[in-house]
């Protein structure tokens, strides 16, 4: 996935400098068929399917719509999603603080490996991360006896959602910490160190300030993963209407009952949702690249 | 092949990088662009190569205008300010480059390529090196396989953007003295462009002098040097002395000082810049002296047979207020200074302008 | 280094440190272990029936046949995209660059109902394919677009910032040596650009075989036809089935950790390609 710090290298501004020079241009014909060919295929396969759900979503009226929304399992769907990413985000948000700080600010053994390891369950199928928590937790797993006797219910209840979606979203954060920390040093921190202040004051003085997009970038992010999971969250789920469906579960619901326009109203919200993040997204890669331009234009004058 | 550019235009949003620029350059000559950075040097080379077109103006190759032609077909050799070298090839692929592209009909066999490539690395002499890759070679060694490479097409014309511009100073003063060899023994039009004025006085038959777009001088490194022809010349080549002041007869007053000049022309009263090299002002201690201005010693530097002093002018109104005098050992031993010491600087030749930009020369007699 | 000079001068590193491997440890590793734990408490006669039934043969056959063609499709077409994103100039760029990454931002099982609802054969799509005797919806051709969805941002944005970096100088020289534009292309462009491409191709691939929510609603998971495997280890959950499906996800992550192997080295290589040969 792109992060930050590629943003940073591409340049805002329209390129025109390929079309300046005779040895970087294509023939007029050479360019619009790429354009063509390549626009056609982002219509085809990621604008048409946005498209299709705003517009499947509407397809019955406003009064169905709204009906599909306000119904009491949309609405308790709904607050368990709120709930599950209230919980998740931050928990990874912490997470990859402390990741950022280990790996960046010091020296040690095994580097590489613990990166790779932040990194795995990006690489692991959704439907694996769920199963791997009923292997724990479930009725059969290791501590199914033990989570039965004290009738504590972890699979197929709110706890479990919520580990399958901390599990899903666990790199987000830290992994665009770590490229922007790395490439910041730390001789910042250092100075203030040295000029005696503590190790909190010097993380909100120092270095916060110099990661909050890459910060509020990565939170971003994990949100949209974090409410729209569905592999991982409905192998643990249970389906229980009203009780265990997130949003992107009752979505599934309603399609499989036939009822698509509700389906799609409540998908809607997740396509509204994703739509934000995207602007969200935009807006702070364009803050980071104002910044990074604002910074090599101080340094050339000094 | 001989290049004219004539009338050349070319702006950049609101920057102009050229403006009306008209140059003709000989078959055969080694000719520097020369010029602060911005100057629009680059942008020229760029235009002749066919990098970049101008908004107006054209480009005659051997007297043929080379609008419609793409920088494919121009037959130019490029060498780049950082070498271009294709970082995925070999050595000897990279020269090879030019001509495995060449369509089938005229593109020479294996062999012949194999041939033609060893006789290049030889000639720049790191026929050794044909299997590394670039990222295996020393700065001064990419260069030399870039001028190969752009030499293994039998260009008509060499263009070289700051071709020493990524080089430290020593492997710098040798490659100039490589590069002179070389054009010596191949004799094409070379251009190559350059911001150090000590670069294109050592290496070029004949320089360009450019400043924000426009042609200031075309000489010889003789005549570039010795005689400027703008104060933006006098400046920019070589270390100079600046004053400023206004013409009074036989002397030009600078604030409450005064300087001989032996011009003729010059209307009284007309206010001017003049400017001295450092080894065209005398020093003169005497105190009884009536002429030149009062500067006071802050640092003489004396090694080998030249001593270069430094010196600060003690008037606000005399122009620059730091000078440079070069002297010889025997001058230096003769004066007797001592830093801290005041004396009054007398240039013995001066280089006037008017401040509308024309020039005249005074030779001076003491 | 020289070990006197690895005093640690910044605060913080025991704690930092330790609540990042105790957190890890606890949500992704020991959990992880579990699988392998529950498999190896299989025989190994118990783990090949599993793993070679011939519902899940076809299920590896769909799943891998149909990522490698998508992330396939994947990169020629990305490339085109982050070519024209880099290098034209167009009405909407912005939009289409913002855009890009929706596979990303647009919940997997949105996307999956949305692509049924355009390929089913009464969808937008599907009325026109359907006469020509193409069904996309609830064939293994739907799993194929649920897959190219899913696959597309990972390759543009591998692809995007190699080719912004590409310096231009480098097609100057080409062209002044009397190349062609496709000859700069070929011999130039895409030597550089191929370690991205392989690790953009990689990562959707890594990204397809395990992918879920977009694909099960298209696929219409007809058994030996068009069930993925992720779909097989619900199916084994679903029937309580947990060392079957414990099975399957073994061969499954392990294929994951030679994928993450393979692509951090890919990553190593773009990045040594990538750098200036200056």
């Amino acid at each position: 996935m792109a992060g930050l710090t590629t943003a940073l290298r591409l340049p805002g501004n329209p390129d025109t400098r390929y079309e300046a020079s005779a040895a970087t241009r294509e023939k007029p014909w050479v360019k619009r068929l790429i354009l063509g060919i390549s626009l056609s295929f982002f219509a085809l396969f990621l604008l048409l399917p946005l498209v299709a759900v705003f517009f499947e979503a509407l397809r019955k009226g406003v009064d169905v719509y709204l009906a599909a929304l306000t119904d009491p399992d949309a609405l308790s769907a709904i607050r368990l999603t709120l709930l599950t990413a209230a919980i998740a985000v931050p928990l990874n948000l912490v997470f990859g603080i402390a990741a950022a700080w280990a790996i960046t600010k010091f020296d040690f053994r095994g580097k590489h490996l613990l990166i790779t390891f932040i990194d795995l369950p990006f690489s692991v199928s959704p439907v694996i991360a769920g199963l791997i928590y009923v292997l724990v937790f479930g009725a059969q797993g290791w501590f199914g006896p033990w989570l039965l006797a004290h009738d504590i219910k972890i699979i197929f209840a709110v706890p479990g959602i919520v580990l399958a979606t901390v599990f899903v979203t666990f790199p987000f954060v830290a992994r665009e910490l770590i490229p922007l920390m790395q490439a910041q040093g730390r001789e910042e921190e250092e100075a203030a160190t040295v000029l005696g202040a503590s190790g909190w004051r010097t993380f909100w003085n120092v270095t916060l300030p110099n990661i909050k997009w890459g910060l509020l970038y990565g939170v971003i992010l994990c949100n949209a993963r974090a409410m729209g999971e569905f592999g991982a969250v409905s192998v643990v789920s249970g389906h229980i209407r009203g009780l265990t469906n997130t949003m992107p579960l009752h979505v599934e619901i309603l399609y499989n009952e036939y009822n698509f326009a509700a389906a799609f109203a409540v998908a809607s919200l997740l396509a509204m949702l994703a739509l934000v993040t995207l602007v969200v997204k935009t807006f702070i890669e364009w803050q980071a690249a104002l910044n990074a331009s604002a910074q090599s234009q101080k340094g050339q004058e000094e | 092949m001989s290049i004219q550019v004539e009338n050349i235009r070319k702006t950049f949003g609101r920057f102009i990088a050229l403006d009306n620029v008209s140059l003709d350059f000989p078959t055969g000559e080694l000719v520097a662009l020369l010029g602060p950075s911005g100057c629009g040097k680059t942008t020229l080379l760029r235009i002749i190569a066919g990098l970049e077109s101008a908004d107006f103006g054209r480009v005659l190759l051997e007297g043929e205008d080379a609008a419609e032609k793409h920088v494919r077909e121009r037959q130019v050799g490029f060498v780049f300010q950082h070498y271009a070298l294709f970082r995925h090839m070999t050595v000897f692929d990279n020269v090879a480059f030019g001509l495995r592209v060449k369509p089938r009909k005229v593109r020479p066999s294996p062999a012949a390529i194999h041939r033609k490539v060893r006789e290049l690395l030889e000639l720049v002499q790191l026929d050794w090196l044909a299997n590394r890759y670039p990222s295996q070679l020393s700065g001064g060694q990419r260069q030399r396989i870039a001028l190969a490479r752009a030499l293994a097409v039998e260009p008509r014309v060499l263009l070289l953007d700051e071709p020493f511009g990524a080089l430290d100073a020593k492997v710098r003063k040798e490659l100039r003295r490589w590069l002179r060899k070389l054009h010596q023994n191949l004799q094409f039009t070379s251009i190559f462009v350059t911001h150090d004025q000590e670069e294109a006085l050592e290496v070029a038959d004949r320089i360009v002098l450019l400043n924000q777009g426009r042609v200031e001088q075309v000489g010889t490194p003789d005549e570039v040097y010795e005689r400027p022809a703008t104060p933006f010349g006098y400046n920019f080549l070589g270390a100079v002395n600046l004053f400023h002041g206004r013409v009074d007869g036989a002397q030009l007053r600078v604030g409450d000082h005064a300087l001989p000049h032996a011009e003729e022309d010059l209307p009284q009263g007309a206010e001017v810049i003049a400017f001295a090299r450092p080894h065209e002002l005398d020093i003169v201690v005497s105190p009884n002296a009536q002429q030149g201005v009062i500067a006071k010693v802050n640092r003489i530097q004396a090694f080998g047979k030249t001593a270069r002093v430094e010196l600060t002018g003690t008037h606000a109104a005399s122009g620059t207020e730091h000078y440079e005098v070069e002297l010889t050992e025997q001058q230096l031993l003769a004066l007797q200074l001592a830093e801290g010491l005041s004396v009054r600087l007398v240039p013995s030749h001066l280089r006037i302008f008017q401040q509308n930009g024309k020039s005249s020369q005074s030779p001076v007699v003491n | 280094m020289n070990r006197a000079t690895t005093y640690r001068v910044l605060p913080g590193f025991g704690l930092s440190l330790g609540y990042t491997l105790a957190y890890l440890s606890l949500i992704v590793l020991i959990p992880l272990a579990a699988v392998f734990l529950k498999t190896f408490s299989l025989s190994f006669e118990q783990f090949w029936a599993a793993i070679s039934a011939p519902r899940v043969v076809a299920s590896y056959k769909l799943s891998f046949g149909a990522s490698l063609l998508a992330a396939a499709i994947n990169t020629v077409f990305g490339m085109m995209l982050a070519w024209a994103l880099v290098r034209y100039t167009f009405p909407g760029k912005r939009i289409v660059d913002a855009l890009v990454d929706l596979p990303f931002a647009l919940p997997t099982a949105v996307a999956g109902i949305a692509l049924t609802a355009l390929y089913a054969p009464n969808g937008w799509l599907g009325q026109i394919l359907e006469p020509l005797g193409i069904k996309v919806a609830f064939t293994p051709l739907g799993v194929l677009v649920a897959l190219i969805f899913i696959g597309l941002p990972f390759v543009v944005r591998t692809v995007q910032p190699v080719l912004a970096d590409l310096e231009t100088e480098l097609e100057e020289a080409a062209a002044s040596l009397g190349a062609q534009r496709w000859q700069t292309f070929r011999l130039v462009i895409l030597p550089i650009l191929l370690p991205a491409l392989l690790t953009g191709f990689a990562l959707a691939f890594a990204r397809a075989v395990g992918e879920y929510g977009s694909v099960i609603f298209i696929a219409g998971n007809i058994p030996m036809v068009s069930e993925i495997t992720p779909l097989m280890i619900i199916t084994k959950l679903e029937q309580y089935d947990y060392t079957g499906a414990t099975a399957i996800a073994c061969v499954m992550l392990l294929l994951s950790f030679a994928l993450l192997l393979v692509i951090n080295g890919l990553q190593a290589w773009t990045q040594k390609r990538g750098e200036k040969g200056s």
